[in-house]
């Protein structure tokens, strides 16, 4: 009998150990003979853990699962934690999944199943036509940075293919420091070898010989199961001295940040990568021409890179077929927070924020009524019900004043106190400020300043507090001091009333 | 001196490696528990850098302690999902149930804000000796805590 129960850190964090523990004991007090599989996550994090056994050849789920549950797995009749077979659950049934389309289905770090599951296609093709056709295809797919800016991959790659230089690097962004988002950490965990694949093909199109992965140190799981594909990887000969055992030499190595948000931001990635204080630097230089020590570098998200196997296993024109206006293809949402059915879910843009939070997300987890959904992370903006025909896009989602950032989705319901997660937002840029400029590094803290006078009862404080937001946006290096303003914008846009207090009192 | 026994270790295995100062820290913190003053000047010799850039390193990065925590760590998630899900409220009854302030140590404890762990799908998390905990509660929290210290 073969039982799969996630490895996921999600998983883990909701039980899945001690559920293997139960299973194991289970089944030797009956003498069943079982292998459990650790798979990474399916993504539907509200059924974790989800243990998912074969019967007559499909995977059927079980779950959220606990210790006490697992008896029942072995004994006749219906279980009460019985979900059909898993692939037929429409949160999954209803996804497209491409960057995704192995996780949790396997183990992770078995070579031989990724191999049977289109593992390395993409990387034999792009060996096959060369460094240019390659770059044409990702540029042919749309594909647009995943970490936030939206910038065009290809012509990121052409930049980098182009310079001259003797030595090129690869560098994955998985600084993932968003609430709300966990979709790098779930691909870095439950497919790895679909990243170490996307960074070989990098590094084939731009002559980039050595790839960094930084990995934020919050995600111990993921730094452990990506350092261990990397050896396997080498072992197996597929990247080292040449890739797929006939290429060029492409190796990697993981760097573990050290808890500062800022590292995110790709110039102070590189500064801390160089083993130096987190600093943001000024563009240009632009990083793909003077970017990790110097040289010309790709830096790239967890997920734009991990999209690439695909694009080039099938061609940037299916890629393409998905999605809406200037944003092809698929987007992984991780949709997060106060929500029933909360995990990751990829599909191609355009789904509309409305559908995402009930129909997907099944509304909130207290069942109380919704109240706001903050996309893009801590520098996005809140957005109520009046958006909800909004079409998850970068268009749409700038036009309305906020930004589409590395998808994640946290949801509140009617709890939340607006100016308090107002406050918060001022006071996480003044703790994660690297201190370069002044709006950025001294406004968060007069915000928070400011919020506590509103918060008091001071009317006036207010307008203060939007010529503060006017100062940080305009005068801000980087999008920490220019984008905090975002979610405390929209809040007060949101829920005027809340605030003032007094003034709403005294009327 | 076993400090500097066990830091020329560590600068050895590092040695030649490209922008090594932070894998560096992070084997030293492993070791001694947070990064020591009195390692800053042989990591500086080590890297051609002075001590003053190594101290700067040192102190930007929210990771490094300049004193070691206590025996035992919780880190209570204070980010947006979190709070979405009642984190203010389960970090005010944690700090009242273990009686020590969030950012402080009280005997072996330590209580520590995170920003994200990742399990934003299920909040409010936390990380008790690094077992990660999602749908988290106090009595679940209070529970593990116990056992660890035990
Ligand atoms: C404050 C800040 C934090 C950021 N954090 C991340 C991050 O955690 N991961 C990421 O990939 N990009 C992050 N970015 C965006 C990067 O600067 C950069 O645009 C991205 O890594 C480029 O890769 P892409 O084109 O594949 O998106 C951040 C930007 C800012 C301003
Ligand atoms: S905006 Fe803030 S984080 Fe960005 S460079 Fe300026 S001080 Fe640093
Ligand atoms: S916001 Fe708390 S785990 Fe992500």
């Amino acid at each position: 009998m073969k039982i799969w129960v996630p490895g996921d850190a999600a998983a883990k964090a909701c039980g899945a150990d001690d559920v293997v523990a139960a299973i194991a004991s289970a089944a030797g007090l009956r003498g069943r003979e079982v292998t459990i599989i650790r798979n990474g996550t399916r993504g539907m994090v509200w059924l974790e853990p989800l243990v998912e056994i074969e019967i007559d050849g499909l995977r059927h789920g079980f779950g959220p699962m606990t210790p006490e549950d697992v008896p029942a797995l072995f004994e006749d009749g219906p279980h009460p934690k019985a979900l059909g077979p898993v692939e037929d659950i429409p949160f999954f049934a209803r996804q497209s999944r491409l960057t995704f389309a192995r996780c949790g289905r396997n183990d992770p770090l078995s070579l031989a199943d990724y191999e049977a599951a289109e593992g390395w296609l993409g990387l034999r093709r792009a060996l096959e036509i060369g460094a240019s056709a390659t770059i044409e295809e990702i540029t042919a797919s749309g594909l647009r940075g995943r970490g936030g800016a939206g910038f065009p991959t290809g012509i990121k790659w052409k930049t980098v293919a182009d310079a001259n230089a003797a030595q090129k690097y690869i560098v994955c962004n998985a600084d993932e420091g968003d609430s709300g988002s966990f979709a790098d950490r779930m691909l870095m965990e439950g497919d790895p070898f679909c990243l170490i694949e996307g960074m070989a093909i990098a590094a084939l199109a731009v002559g980039a010989t050595k790839g960094f992965v930084y990995i934020r140190s919050e995600y111990p799981d993921a730094i452990r199961v990506f350092e261990t594909a990397i050896a396997s990887a080498r072992d197996a000969g597929i990247i080292g001295p040449a890739l797929l055992g006939q290429g060029p030499r492409f190796d990697l190595e993981v760097r573990v940040g050290a808890g500062a948000y800022i590292c995110g931001e790709e110039t102070s990635l590189l500064n801390s990568l160089e083993g130096k204080r987190g600093m943001v630097r000024a563009k240009p230089p632009l990083p793909a021409l003077e970017g990790a020590f110097g040289k010309p570098t790709v830096m790239n998200n967890v997920l734009s890179l991990a999209a690439v196997p695909w694009i080039m296993a099938h061609g940037g024109a299916a890629y393409a077929a998905f999605g809406l206006g200037r944003s092809r293809g698929t987007i992984p949402i991780q949709i997060a927070g106060n929500v029933a059915h909360g995990g990751l879910f990829e599909t191609g843009f355009g789904l509309t924020l409305g559908e995402l939070v009930n129909d997907i997300g099944g509304g909130t987890a207290s069942g109380r009524p919704f109240k706001a959904v903050q996309v893009g992370g801590p520098l996005g903006a809140y957005h109520g019900a009046e958006d909800f025909d909004l079409p998850i896009c970068y268009e749409a989602f700038a036009e309305q004043g906020g930004l589409v950032g590395h998808a994640g989705f946290v949801v509140h319901d009617e709890t939340a106190d607006m100016l308090a997660l107002a406050r918060y937002a001022m006071e996480f840029c003044a703790i994660e400020s690297c201190g370069k400029c002044t709006p950025c590094r001294i406004g968060a803290v007069r915000g928070m300043e400011t919020l506590d006078r509103i918060a008091a009862g001071d009317a006036q404080a207010i307008a203060l507090l939007q010529d503060l937001c006017e100062i940080m946006e305009k005068g801000s290096l980087c999008a920490m001091g220019g984008f905090t303003p975002y979610p405390v914008r929209s809040a007060i846009r949101l829920f005027p009333n809340e605030f003032t207090p007094l003034r709403e009192a005294a009327e | 001196m076993e400090i500097i026994d066990r830091l020329a270790e560590i600068l050895a295995v590092h040695r030649g490696r490209e922008g090594a100062l932070l894998p560096i820290l992070h084997d030293v913190q492993a070791a001694f528990g947070h990064v020591p003053e009195a390692s800053y000047q042989p990591i500086a010799d080590a890297l051609r850098l002075s001590r003053a850039e190594v101290a700067g390193v040192v102190s930007f990065y929210h990771d490094f302690r300049d004193a070691p925590a206590g025996r035992h760590v919780i880190k209570v998630c204070r980010a947006e999902a979190c709070q979405s899900m009642g984190g203010a409220d389960l970090i005010a009854r944690l700090e009242t149930a273990l009686g020590v302030k969030l950012g402080q140590t009280k005997g072996d404890v330590t209580l520590e804000a995170v920003y994200c762990l990742g399990l934003c799908a299920c909040s409010p998390a936390a990380q008790v000796d690094g077992q990660l905990v999602g749908r988290a509660s106090v009595a679940r929290l209070e529970a593990l805590v116990a056992e660890v210290t035990a």
